[in-house]
């Protein structure tokens, strides 16, 4: 009898051993990953559920582009929307995409890659080295420079647009890749960013010793700075090649050439080919390019998430 | 770095001047250039001629502009708190640690933000199509006769759109403000007593304003200025539903594109420009100030 007893006992302690363990396990990893609450770490069927309705309806959109890419023309407009044609032509689809009008899609995907390369990578430069500035140098003009930016973000995209287009268009420089690259550098949000983000990460006294080390700003800012950057800097790319690449507005006014379009606007043009005069419907292409288009942003996104989302909560707005 | 009351401190020029030339010549020549061409106007016969405020006059009388302006102020007064509320209750749900699985539906509610605007108008608009769309689908089904693309529900059929595309981004920039919150302050609040709901009502939804005033800036910007959703959706809605007045953007569009009107369309632009400001600035700018110290 005792001996069960003291049995019972010991498993009574060894599982509140093993439970407080688990806990500390849970809240090292909950502190580690940086975003929870390990107050009260229990989970919840019912939030699960309930959050699980929203997620449903962010991702079924993906799941009709991937059902759908995998129809023929004719499976597309007579078959349920959500589920699979009679035919899986995936393949086919594919092969048309970048064989159709002479491998026009192709073009398109290298002409998205260049403006993101140079347009987003430019942005993101100037935003770095913009919000460096704005962080750690009290300049003349700072003050000014922070209110126009922040004012620009709200001056209407059009507003901007159609006066960009007649000045670009005297320069000579609509419908060369410039009209896509050039405003594409600015991105007053990047700026904003790397502003916020460098105020928190870089110390104003390890520039300091490096300036009493008597090294320039340049090279300080190279070598001390950008390094703890890094997560910013992740960031802030990543929301000026979502910009870029996803830039519809820009290419639609400055590109008359379908060579130089970008994949939105090709796009765009396969959808409208059915309703033109003559036009052939090509759905099928339509859904299969958008899902063309899409793979490499979420790839990007799923890869880079560990970076993006620590460089964001480091630059969180605080009060 | 502080430097004393009289002595300019220059080395940021050095870091802000390329941002500060591109920014010249792509925000403020193109602004002060449409500001100039607004006083103009271009005529069959004359040419190009001065003709002071008379842009404005015809702007004010204009019943097309006006009513894309109500339409564009429906869609935010509807769409941004919807959004923001949903963007804000993800951003505690996920933070509160109690979801199964919450990378998973981090990353998934963040996603949509990656997609186009002309792919996610596309898909929407496939869904929505009564004809062939999953709408079709369900009315061959049931025997129904729905249509989201009639004229009277189409801009909720938009909104729908814009808060699929928009929900979780402004969501990670609420969630990334909660986890500056330290976690000794959650720890000392539940030694003392206090409850999960304490916890978000004095501790975290506070924590949350600063980003609100982010997300309520950008988001009515971005409503002020809706055009791709619907010039994409245009051809794809039965009839003319979508009009070339639908919005304030795709009214100046069509006016400097195919009405070759750009003066017309510089002067619609800059009074946009003005509301927007105005609107933006008189909800939010006071928290931007605190930061500027």
């Amino acid at each position: 009898m005792r001996g069960v007893e003291r049995q019972s006992r010991i498993n009574e302690k060894n599982r509140a051993r093993r439970t407080s363990q688990d806990e500390r396990a849970e809240r090292r990893r909950a502190s580690k990953s940086g975003f929870s609450n390990p107050a009260n770490p229990r989970r919840s069927m019912l939030l699960t559920l309930i959050c699980g309705l929203f997620v449903i309806y962010c991702l079924f959109p993906f799941l009709y582009l991937l059902v759908n890419s995998t129809k023929t023309q004719g499976d597309f407009t007579s078959t349920f929307g959500l589920g699979f044609g009679h035919e899986f032509a995936l393949w086919d689809n594919l092969k048309t995409v970048f064989t159709y009008q002479d491998g026009i899609f192709g073009r398109w995907l290298i002409n998205t890659l260049l403006y993101v390369v140079v347009g987003a990578g430019g942005a993101t430069l100037l935003a770095i080295m913009g919000g460096y500035a704005l962080a750690k140098f009290r300049f003349p003009g700072r003050k000014a420079v922070f209110v126009v930016v922040i004012g620009a973000i709200s001056v209407p995209g059009i507003a901007l647009a159609v006066p960009q287009f007649l000045l670009f268009a005297k320069l000579g420089l609509t419908n060369t890749p410039w009209a896509m690259i050039i405003p594409s550098l600015i991105s007053p949000f990047g700026l904003y960013l790397m502003w916020i983000f460098s105020d928190q990460a870089v110390p104003t006294e390890l520039l300091e010793a490096a300036r009493v080390d008597g090294a320039g700003e340049f090279r300080t800012f190279w070598q001390v700075s950008l390094p703890l950057l890094a997560p910013g800097i992740v960031t802030t790319s990543l929301f000026t090649i979502v910009a870029t690449w996803n830039n519809y507005f820009l290419p639609l006014i400055m590109l008359k050439d379908s060579s130089w379009y970008p994949l939105t606007i090709g796009l765009n043009q396969w959808k409208d080919q059915a309703s033109t005069a003559g036009g052939q419907a090509i759905q099928n292409l339509v859904v299969t390019g958008s899902l063309v288009t899409i793979i490499p942003l979420v790839i990007a996104f799923l890869l880079l998430q560990r970076y993006w989302q620590s460089g964001l909560a480091a630059g969180a707005v605080k009060e | 770095m502080k430097m004393g009351g009289s002595s300019w401190d220059w080395r940021g020029w050095k870091f802000m001047l390329p941002f500060a030339l591109v920014f010249v010549f792509v925000f403020i020549v193109p602004i002060i250039y449409a500001i100039w061409i607004s006083f103009y106007q271009t005529r069959m016969i004359g040419g190009t001629v001065f003709v002071g405020l008379a842009n404005y006059v015809r702007l004010i009388q204009d019943a097309q502009f006006w009513s894309s302006v109500r339409r564009v102020a429906l869609f935010t007064i509807v769409q941004v708190p919807i959004m923001l509320f949903l963007s804000a209750a993800m951003a505690l749900a996920l933070d509160s640690m109690k979801l199964h699985g919450s990378r998973f539906f981090r990353i998934s509610t963040f996603l949509p933000y990656a997609v186009p605007a002309v792919v996610s108008t596309l898909i929407w608009g496939f869904v929505y199509g009564a004809k062939y769309g999953l709408v079709g689908s369900i009315n061959d089904f049931f025997g129904t006769s729905l249509d989201v693309l009639a004229p009277s529900v189409l801009l909720a059929a938009i909104g729908n759109i814009v808060t699929w595309e928009f929900t979780g981004y402004n969501m990670l920039i609420f969630y990334s403000s909660l986890s500056t919150i330290p976690h000794s302050l959650y720890e000392a609040a539940s030694i003392d007593g206090a409850s999960e709901w304490q916890i978000v009502r004095r501790i975290k939804l506070p924590e949350l304003r600063g980003s609100l005033a982010i997300t309520v800036i950008f988001s009515i910007i971005g409503s002020f200025q809706l055009f791709n959703e619907p010039s994409i959706l245009q051809n794809m809605v039965p009839g003319n539903a979508v009009t070339t007045y639908y919005t304030p953007n795709m009214y100046a569009y069509n006016l400097s594109f195919s009405g070759n009107q750009s003066n017309y369309a510089a002067a619609l632009a800059i009074v946009m420009a003005i509301i927007t400001m105005g609107i933006a600035y008189a909800v939010q700018l006071r928290s931007m100030r605190e930061q500027m110290k």
